[in-house]
């Protein structure tokens, strides 16, 4: 059998010699170079990485990724303080882009593109080769079958029949006759190496994508109120994470409008009482000198727009407050979006206000939909929509700490060197206010307003009174459509790699010592192929049919052979 | 009574007969066992006997070869046993069962009824149940049955007493036609990768036994004498696992296609993510070990019977204990 220049340890291709490692030359820097290669490029070596590859993968899973959940990896430095950082000096919080995983995949594919370019060219040349001479005994292969001719056969002319049986088979065909027998040597199936050389080469299609496409794109974070308006340009981002070779003068100015974001919640059953239905953002969309045109994003339907996809990842409340000095004078009035803590969206948000007050003024806002109060007296939010909406406010006075240039966040509110005017342990209790209502602020610093965001609403329908924010993903991917491609071909490859059958069948005829003549049918596999044996029977089968149906029974040779 | 209570009736029943072809299979071994050593006790296998034994029944002809497709080369040859159909009558009847029970969840919950643990786990036992009844109509690997009935058993055990939930809407993040497409395809995987794993795993025994019967040393387990040669089950076993790996490339693809339309990239290495990379790269392996000369037989074995146990660990655990995006167990 001829090989496949496979590898030398594939099980398909031919032993090494006996004895060959008897008279081996010692081995210089090239001959290292290639002992190295052969050893990178064999099937056991292949075998090792990918099962290493597979060990590698599971840490990540165990221990939180900065890639997928910043957050838990905070999480895990604050819970194991001695612990995270020897795992950090391992990049064990960052195992996909670690240097070992990176190593031990590189490894691989090196070793699959070893594997794959000689094969392909092994292959080009198959494709071209005529299927090599029929065996001298046929007895000791697959599927062996014998069938007398019917009376007055010539053994050329039944050589023909079988060949042109194997040909509309799509079998390729080449004729070997000898004086006493004629044969038809016939090969199929050159599509299932196609198959596994286009699988192989797409998965490196695929790495190559990833690992340089994705420096091309960007990804970017934005909050937008109800009624707010975004502009596609860097500074328009709350966060924003270019690849490599990004350049943002490639980020095409739209704009986007979050009209309206609407939540359905289940309200009949009671096993599932609160839980979303639906999340809808409608959105105006206006393309660079183009009309507005009106779009929605939702979970699992993202805009695609301005060479972006828009998705939608979170959405909250985002109470109106103003703050008004003593005066009356208003010093700050804005929607904050307060971030949900839980499936009934009680909701965390900071409120700072730094100028125009005697002093600044923090506060740590609890905003509940659906207010209800627990036996202990805690406040809790008992549904998700705004049923009976509270806002209650903790207000602190000092310094905001805002004048360092440190950058803080805007949900959270450091109170280290803030004094606490109005909190659960203070003599004056946390504010409380509904849509539409104003406190003042303790200390005569002035008053504070929960704004009704619809303010024409019937007494007592809170549906309206309070905005919604959404947050969105924006991303820009040039890798997907190749990715894709590439990941299409992989799944075809395999199919025809492993349900594609390659076999070899021959069909001889052999003149006997009484002047009968002996057809004998005989198969060869290669590779898995379950169905070889009932192949060469059918063929047997169909053969004989032929031969004794006298419509298409030659009873002279052809003239042309090839 | 609603539809969710007749389905959940419906599923005990199922378990009720899964346990009546469980006892049915196991005294089927039983009795293969006791054949066995009859053969053995009565001296029949000299070795002139066997040979024609095997020239009656194996085929001679490649004819009668190609209606069975798959040959019957036990080393004890074995009769027609009433329990063993016993056993195959209570598992359709036992599937039946089940698939009702299944329909019925879903047109409680007006949807496919795959959106949780527990639907992951009827549906999924379902098709496993399933594939194994469609290969029993191409090869007899009635043996199996105590396997596949006993892991249905214990698998729609825990899920009716830990993994229960009452029926609830789709959240937003599941309402897309993917969650039709990728979740059936790697339950339909997983049935195929448990029989894999069932194949490999009699292949171990029955390759054990065939070595001892070289060294002439005594065997245990006699049940396995009547079950295909060690070869024959490992051919088996690869063709089962190969679809499993192919349904198992496309639940990852089909899987990507959804995670960017959901979450906006299509690869972030999620625990979920990760869990499947691993089982689909342990498959992988196991195929190229087929491949791989000294690799062959029991060491790509042990590779399916791992590869089927990251896919439970995938199911059990992860689904349960892990964090990350895949938190639709409904627990």
């Amino acid at each position: 059998m001829a090989t496949l220049s496979r590898p030398s340890d594939h099980y398909d291709s031919r032993p090494a010699r006996p004895g060959a490692d008897v008279t081996q030359p010692r081995l210089g820097t090239s001959g290292w170079l290639r002992w190295f290669w052969r050893q990178l490029t064999s099937m056991r070596t292949a075998l090792f990485l990918l099962l290493l590859l597979a060990i590698a993968a599971v840490p990540g899973s165990l221990v939180p990724q900065r890639s997928s959940d910043p957050n838990g990896v905070t999480q895990y430095f604050a819970n194991n303080p001695d612990l995270a950082p020897a795992l950090d000096t391992i990049q064990a919080f960052d195992v996909y882009s670690s240097a070992w995983f990176s190593a031990i995949y590189l490894l691989l594919f090196v070793s699959l593109i070893g594997c794959v370019i000689p094969r392909t060219k092994h292959h080009l040349q198959a494709l071209r080769a005529t299927p090599p001479k029929t065996p001298a005994r046929l007895a000791r292969l697959a599927g062996f079958t014998t069938r007398d001719a019917p009376a007055g056969t010539d053994p050329a002319a039944a050589i023909d029949s079988a060949r042109g049986l194997l040909k509309e088979s799509g079998y390729r065909v080449a004729r070997f006759d000898t004086e006493r027998e004629a044969s038809v040597s016939a090969e199929r199936g050159y599509l299932r190496e196609t198959g596994n050389l286009v699988f192989h080469s797409a998965l490196v299609g695929i790495l190559i994508t990833v690992g340089f496409g994705s420096g091309f794109g960007f990804s970017g974070q934005r909050v937008l109120v109800e009624g707010q308006t975004f502009v596609n340009s860097l500074l328009a981002y709350d966060s924003f994470n270019p690849g490599r070779f990004f350049d943002d003068a490639g980020l095409d100015p739209y704009k986007l409008k979050l009209d309206d974001f609407t939540v359905d919640y289940e309200t009949e059953n009671l096993k599932a009482f609160g839980q979303p239905l639906d999340f809808t953002a409608d959105v105006t969309v206006t393309p660079r000198g183009e009309d507005p045109e009106p779009a929605a994003v939702k979970v699992n339907a993202p805009l695609r727009t301005g060479g972006t996809d828009v998705y939608l990842l979170g959405n909250g409340y985002a109470p109106t407050i103003t703050v008004k000095d003593p005066a009356g004078k208003v010093v700050f009035t804005d929607s904050i979006p307060f971030l949900p803590q839980d499936a009934n969206l009680t909701s965390l948000g900071v409120v700072k206000v730094p100028d125009g007050l005697k002093k600044q003024v923090g506060m740590i806002g609890f905003f509940y939909p659906t207010q209800a109060e627990a036996q202990s007296g805690a406040y809790f939010s008992s549904f998700p929509d705004l049923e009976y909406p509270l806002l209650t406010l903790n207000v602190y006075a000092g310094d905001l700490g805002l004048d360092e240039g440190v950058p803080t966040s805007v949900y959270s509110l450091d109170t280290d060197k803030m004094d606490a005017l109005a909190t659960r342990t203070t003599t004056v209790k946390p504010l409380e206010l509904k849509p539409g209502e104003t406190q003042q602020l303790p200390g005569g610093l002035g008053s504070v307003t929960f704004e009704e965001a619809n303010p024409g609403a019937k007494k007592g329908d809170f549906s309206g009174s309070v905005l919604r924010f959404a947050s969105f993903d924006i991303h820009h991917d040039p890798t997907q459509g190749w990715v894709l491609l590439f990941a299409v071909l992989v799944l075809l490859g395999l199919l025809t790699s492993l349900f594609v059958p390659r076999r070899r069948v021959w069909v001889k005829a052999v003149r006997q010592d009484d002047g009968s003549v002996r057809l004998e049918y005989a198969g060869l596999a290669r590779g898995d192929d379950p169905a070889l044996e009932a192949a060469v029977a059918a063929l047997a089968d169909r053969h004989s049919a032929r031969l004794t149906s006298p419509a298409s029974a030659p009873l002279a040779p052809a003239p042309e052979q090839t | 009574m609603n539809l969710n209570e007749l389905s959940i009736l419906s599923l005990y029943s199922a378990m009720g007969v899964y346990a009546l072809a469980f006892i049915a299979f196991s005294i089927d071994l039983a009795r293969r066992s006791s054949a066995v050593g009859a053969v053995q006790a009565d001296e029949l296998s000299s070795p002139e006997a066997r040979g024609a034994a095997e020239a009656a029944s194996g085929g001679t002809t490649t004819l009668t070869r190609i209606s069975t497709r798959i040959a019957n080369d036990a080393a004890t040859p074995y009769g027609r046993s009433a329990s063993l159909r016993v056993g195959v009558s209570l598992t359709v009847l036992a599937w039946a069962l089940h698939l009702a029970a299944d329909v019925l969840r879903g047109l409680a919950a007006g949807r496919v009824p795959w959106a949780n643990m527990y639907e992951f786990a009827m549906t999924g036992t379902l098709l496993i149940v399933t594939v194994f009844l469609i290969v029993l109509t191409r090869a007899d690997l009635r043996f199996l049955g105590t396997f596949v009935t006993g892991l249905v058993l214990i698998l729609l055990g825990i899920a009716a007493l830990r993994f229960y939930v009452e029926v609830a809407p789709l959240p937003p993040a599941l309402q897309s036609v993917w969650l039709v497409i990728h979740v059936f395809v790697a339950s339909l995987g997983t049935g195929f990768f448990a029989l894999g794993f069932a194949l490999s795993a009699v292949q171990l025994l029955q390759f054990r036994r065939e070595s001892l019967v070289a060294e002439a040393r005594a065997t245990r387990l006699r049940f396995v004498a009547t079950l295909p040669s060690s070869a024959t089950l490992e051919n088996l076993a690869y063709r089962v696992n190969i679809i499993g790996f192919i349904l198992w490339t496309f639940t990852l693809m089909a899987g990507s296609i959804w995670a960017e339309k959901a979450w906006g990239r299509y690869w972030g290495w999620d625990t979920k993510e990760v869990w499947t990379f691993i089982i689909w790269t342990i498959y992988a392996g196991y195929i190229h070990a087929r491949a791989t000369r000294g690799w062959r037989g029991s060491r790509s074995a042990w590779l399916a019977i791992i590869g089927f146990s990251a896919v439970l660990f995938n199911f059990g655990i992860v689904n349960v204990f892990f964090k990350g995006l895949h938190a639709y167990s409904g627990l």
